[in-house]
């Protein structure tokens, strides 16, 4: 396993500390519960879908400072964007955690949130940083409660 | 071992040698194992009698004329009668094996349970209660439209036992109790709570998953109507476990799983059902597991459970002592009598990273909510920290866990 300095880097402390879009959201058009039974992480991402672009998305709950994290910095990447792109963030957000995409080399619009490549180490927290994208694809595709298990 | 043996000292140095695991290297480390409550490590001489046995003896027990199948029984039985006398119950019959203590508490809800409790009854559990004592018990109190009722516990994680009798309603059918709590390390007081309840007629099951490891258990002087534990928390391996059961009430309840090894006689007009243990025994049991059990009693007695009781609370009051020096750590349970248990919260850094870095130190802790939702709600805390201490630990696996928090802290200030 990799030193746990390497995930639990300064931006994922800090992120932990003070989430951007924590709150709730008045007016969603989608929203999700997302549970990870086995450690308690949970949850609750709503989001403004018009005109085919993420206008707005705040999430609440508890969780880990993986989780944590991952639910803010998504947050902030995911805002303004089209629906389409938020889902290819998706897509690669989990090609990255199961080592099949390397945002060193490959093409990917995951910017910021290669942080979380190194999470790909500690399988035992694989599942916290995957939470907040599960459950954003579960708030697109109109599935309200998605769990990591 | 000698009786005089057992005033020594235990020789933690040479016991840790059975451990192969704590003698290598774990992420380039030595590995401090502090997660008994979840699975205890396995004692080389349990290891070595299973495969010995899987080697050489085996074949199904209680089948067939061969010499070989004979052994097998017999080896089997006298794990049986070991484990007998390791809780002093009255004879081997009322000694049932199952799969672990989960197993054993729900052969009792859906058998005693489901002949005994009506519409309208109760069933009456602890606020401490594992999930494998709560669940079991809502799924038959919804089929049966009972309700369950809750003893409850304080802030410092101990039974308020002043309005037991209250609880104790003409309704109650079953009180379910944890002898030691999984999450707190609470001991409660289950004799006492055991007469009471009788006082109202009422039957205990005692889950001692976290009793047996650590204390000295005689189901006949606790009078327990039954009492519930798992082979893997007691240096035995996972797969096996026990309900020991209070004979007339073991006779009177119906079969739970019907198969073989369970009957006299089948027609397809009516089947007639073994005595005790077989009664509740259907389809080939786990051999080699319940010989290795027999051989983790060997081993505990030859330690002697009450010089584990007493290095284990030594090693718990260190532990308690150091941890609480560090700012911003809060032990989570603070009852009186408390075993092997210390869980805490720190800063307000979430369990599962405590946990993860731990990890890297080579220190093996549980974080989260130990299967005992109820306990973390009753408490305001979504999850904890629980480091767990067994006979093989030392001080010095207590000095690593506090560098190991101290490091935490360090990465999250």
């Amino acid at each position: 396993m990799s030193d746990p300095r390497e995930l639990y880097q300064q931006v994922i402390i800090e992120h932990n500390k003070k989430p951007r879009n924590y709150g709730d959201l008045e007016g969603c058009t989608h929203h999700a519960h997302g549970l990870n039974p086995l450690c308690g992480d949970d949850i609750e991402l709503k989001v403004v879908v018009q005109d085919g672009i993420v206008r707005d998305l705040r999430f609440t709950g508890q969780g880990c400072a993986i989780s944590k994290a991952s639910s803010s910095l998504m947050t902030v990447q995911v805002k303004g964007r089209p629906v389409a792109e938020a889902q290819l963030m998706v897509e690669q957000f989990r090609e990255m955690i199961r080592g099949t995409l390397d945002p060193a080399t490959d093409p990917n619009i995951l910017g910021k949130l290669s942080l979380f490549q190194s999470v790909k180490n500690l399988p035992s927290r694989v599942k916290c940083a995957v939470l907040p994208w599960a459950t954003l694809h579960s708030a697109l595709q109109g599935e309200e409660t998605v769990s990591t298990e | 071992m000698t009786p005089a043996a057992l005033t020594l000292p235990l020789d933690v140095a040479r016991i840790r040698q059975d451990f192969p695991a704590l003698c290598t290297p774990f992420h380039g480390k030595p590995l401090i194992y502090l997660d008994s409550a979840v699975s205890a490590l396995t004692p080389r001489p349990v290891v070595e009698r299973m495969i010995h046995y899987q080697s050489f003896e085996h074949t199904n027990v209680h089948r067939g004329v061969s010499t070989l199948s004979q052994e097998a029984t017999d080896r089997f039985e006298e794990a049986r009668e070991k484990v007998r006398a390791f809780i002093n119950a009255p004879s081997a019959a009322q000694v049932i094996w199952t799969r672990g203590t989960t197993e054993s508490i729900n052969l009792v809800a859906q058998t005693f349970g489901r002949a005994r409790v009506g519409a309208g009854d109760e069933i009456l559990l602890s606020a401490m209660e594992h999930h494998s004592n709560i669940v079991p018990w809502q799924i038959l109190a919804e089929e049966k439209g009972a309700r369950i009722r809750v003893i409850p516990m304080s802030d410092e994680g101990e039974l308020l036992l002043d309005g037991l009798e209250d609880l104790l309603t003409e309704r109650t059918r079953i009180l379910g109790v944890t002898h030691v709590s999984n999450v707190l390390g609470t001991i409660n007081p289950v004799k006492e709570i055991i007469r009471r309840a009788h006082a109202r007629n009422v039957p205990v099951l005692v889950d001692g998953a976290q009793g047996v490891p650590h204390l000295p258990v005689d189901v006949t002087d606790l009078d327990a109507d039954f009492y519930a534990f798992s082979g893997h928390k007691m240096s035995g391996p996972t797969g096996i476990g026990v309900l020991y059961g209070r004979r007339e009430l073991l006779e009177a309840m119906p079969p739970w799983q019907g198969g073989g090894s369970m009957i006299l006689s089948v027609t397809w007009e009516k089947t007639s059902y073994c005595g005790l243990p077989s009664k509740f025994e259907a389809g080939t049991p786990a051999i080699a597991q319940a010989i290795g059990l027999g051989t983790a009693v060997d081993y505990l007695r030859n330690l002697g459970l009450e010089r584990i009781a007493a290095y284990e609370h030594d090693l718990l009051a260190y532990a308690t002592d150091r941890c609480r020096a560090i700012p911003g750590l809060r032990v989570i349970g603070q009852a009186r009598a408390k075993a092997s248990v210390l869980s805490f919260v720190l800063d307000d850094i979430h369990p599962h990273d405590v946990g993860s870095i731990l990890d890297h130190e080579g220190i093996v802790v549980r974080a989260g909510h130990h299967c005992a939702q109820p306990v973390m709600t009753r408490l305001g805390i979504p999850a904890t920290t629980r480091a767990s201490f067994a006979y093989f630990n030392t001080r010095d696996d207590i000095d690593a866990l506090v560098s190991g928090i101290l490091k935490v802290q360090e990465i999250f200030k």
